[in-house]
């Protein structure tokens, strides 16, 4: 690390810095980089112990088979992994067009008052706990019904919607103001102008918001925990208790079984490729839908 | 440039050419825009709606246990579902020891990596560090809890618990058996899981600061360090204490991870080794299994008071967030 302050030749003739001053400096430089050095460490740590777990604990039955009964070794998740992707459409489906009309609404319309209190609100939501969102999903659609694939994807719906509308709004007031008039001037309605001029432009950073949110939700278990359930069994009913990946990991590790500690592991590793590659695919987007937006 | 074209040729050009028609057209396109208008009103209401709907359904629901224990539900502590007693101080306890001990660690640790990557690193250096930070953000809570099981409990009970009752004993914050679930262990990996999100919005406040504060002091011949204490630190002070806060709220609801090392035992303990247990925790392994109303309503009033503080928590700290970057949404990505 150069040190900034006294070799630069703008100093020259300056008096010089006092050898105390100069070790501080050198000393909160070292300080810095030992910060760094301690965050990255956990992060290290839990990516080569999980690939190492992971990798050593996946084989084809624990993606093609349901689980075997209690204590018994063998068998898979293939019905939890089936389970999360039915609940996170059910979420999508959801939570994206809600999520995408509000940041509509606050960028275009919501240029006031009201539009600042939905702003605020949705900050405030998106730091609402997740196990608090689960308790009203039950007490809405489980309580008197039963536990449902349903509840669990409202649930996460619920928790999408703040993170994609906050993002959709920053995107679309990047587009020029200059592009709206053009349109309108043109005569094309306001509706049309906004759908096909102002989202379309802004359609790679939109996408960036809705696999932010996607990806935040994929890993969420404490919603699950008494929306969906879980499952032993194959399910694709809506209104059925439905197994799902993170809710599997946590009973599992939870489970005295080693070989449910083995699956919970390569669990994780699935979650958390499925993971990964949504936030690079995020990363790309972000990289593309900076520069065509600018 | 490349990316999207943002106009499309195709719709342009269909718009008619002679003034008439497209007059009809403009005044044609009222009614849908108030349709329009009004569907996308919706979804910003249903924003607020979401709120309403948490706020009723967990006042509604608390409801039973309020009228049995008013407010010495929050100053007891005593949790005994087989004699219809309950009270959250435990609780209560466990969930503020443990977003304690996260913030001390996790403060000077992200500060430190924002300060780091905007005022010290290489430029090159900069967004693969800022990326690798963020990965930590995406990390899904199981996992956490998982790694943490695994992982960090044997290391604390083997070796820094040990180590930590051997020379800080005398604290008092160190003592008792090394079981490695407890406070310690779960207040270390809420500090992992909330080191992004004050970090990145630390990093966020420290970039709005002006250059020319920056050019000022190193001009009045600062050196670097005192540069970013007197030129950059205090100037983003409300800033970095948002991000402080924002990180309190999501240690206070964090669930699964925490369940699965704080050992779940309600207690209240001076020594950080013992196990404890959270207010989000007690939600997760009680509520399904929850017999009785009272037993339910108690669970639900808990999640009330959960929902309260992390509000206040969040509140305040988009509204420190928000004076520095003037309405910016604060989030754990940059």
């Amino acid at each position: 690390m150069p040190e900034l302050a006294g070799s630069s030749p703008a100093r020259q003739g300056v008096p010089a810095i006092s050898l105390r001053r100069r070790i501080t400096d050198h000393f909160m430089t070292g300080v810095a980089v030992l910060t760094v050095v301690l965050v990255l460490v956990p992060l290290v740590a839990i990516f080569s112990y999980l690939v190492y777990r992971g990798v050593g604990s996946i084989n084809w039955s624990f993606l093609t088979q349901t689980p075997k009964p209690v204590g018994e070794p063998g068998g898979g998740m293939a019905n939890a992994i089936v389970g999360s992707a039915l609940i996170l459409g059910i979420a999508s489906v959801i939570g994206v067009p809600f999520g995408v009309g509000a940041g509509i609404y606050l960028a275009e319309f919501g240029r006031n008052r009201f539009g600042s209190a939905i702003r605020f609100t949705a900050d405030v939501l998106n730091g609402v706990p997740s196990i608090v969102i689960g308790i009203v999903a039950w007490a809405i659609l489980v309580r008197g019904h039963g536990f449902s694939a349903l509840a669990g994807g409202v649930a996460l719906a619920i928790m999408m919607v703040p993170t994609i509308s906050r993002t959709t709004e920053e995107m679309l007031l990047l587009v020029p103001q200059a592009l709206r008039e053009a349109a309108y001037g043109l005569g094309i309605p306001q509706w049309r102008t906004t759908l096909s001029i102002t989202l379309r432009t802004a359609t790679s950073g939109v996408i960036t918001g809705i696999m932010l949110a996607f990806a935040r939700i994929a890993g969420e278990t404490a919603p699950l925990l008494f929306t969906t359930l879980g499952n032993q069994f194959w399910n694709l009913r809506l209104n059925q208790p439905t197994a799902a990946l993170p809710l599997q990991i946590y009973v599992y590790a939870n489970s005295p079984y080693d070989d449910w500690h083995r699956q919970a592991w390569a669990g994780a590793f699935v979650l958390i490729i499925l993971i990964v590659t949504s936030v690079a695919a995020v990363r790309y987007a972000v990289r593309r839908g900076t520069f065509g937006a600018a | 440039m490349p990316g999207p074209q943002p106009v499309e040729e195709t719709k342009v050009t269909s718009v008619p050419a002679h003034p008439g028609a497209l007059l009809l057209r403009t005044s044609g396109g009222e009614v849908p825009d108030r349709i329009f208008r009004s569907a996308m009103t919706v979804c910003g209401l249903a924003v607020l709606g979401v709120l309403v709907l948490i706020v009723y359904e967990l006042i509604s629901g608390s409801g039973l246990s309020w009228h049995a224990f008013g407010f010495k539900f929050f100053g007891a502590s005593d949790w005994d579902p087989v004699n219809v007693l309950f009270g959250a101080l435990p609780f209560i306890y466990g969930t503020l020891v443990s977003s304690l001990v996260a913030l001390v660690i996790a403060v000077p640790l992200a500060v430190g990596v924002a300060v780091f990557t905007t005022e010290m690193c290489p430029k090159a250096l900069r967004g693969p560090l800022s990326f690798f930070v963020e990965l930590l953000a995406a990390i899904p809570s199981v996992i956490y809890g998982l790694w943490a099981m695994f992982v960090l409990v044997p290391l604390l009970s083997g070796y820094i618990q040990p180590f930590l009752a051997k020379t800080l004993g005398w604290t008092g914050l160190f003592e008792g058996p090394p079981l490695g679930l407890g406070f310690l262990a779960a207040g270390i990996i809420l500090a992992i899981m909330i080191i992004p999100i004050i970090s990145s919005i630390t990093r966020e406040v420290l970039t709005v600061v002006p250059q020319h504060q920056r050019e000022g002091v190193l001009a009045l011949g600062a050196t670097r360090w005192e540069m970013i204490r007197v030129g950059v630190l205090r100037n983003a002070r409300a800033g970095i204490m948002g991000g402080i806060i924002l990180g309190l709220g999501r240690a206070l609801g964090e669930t699964i991870a925490v369940t699965m090392v704080i050992g779940n035992t309600p207690q209240i303990a001076r020594s950080l080794f013992a196990p404890g247990y959270t207010m989000a925790s007690v939600l997760a392994n009680e509520f399904s299994e929850a017999t009785g109303d009272v037993y339910l309503s108690a669970l639900v009033e808990i999640g009330l008071a959960l929902f309260l503080v992390t509000i206040i928590v969040n509140a305040l700290a988009q509204l420190l967030v928000w004076t520095v970057t003037r309405g910016q949404p604060a989030r754990g990505h940059a």
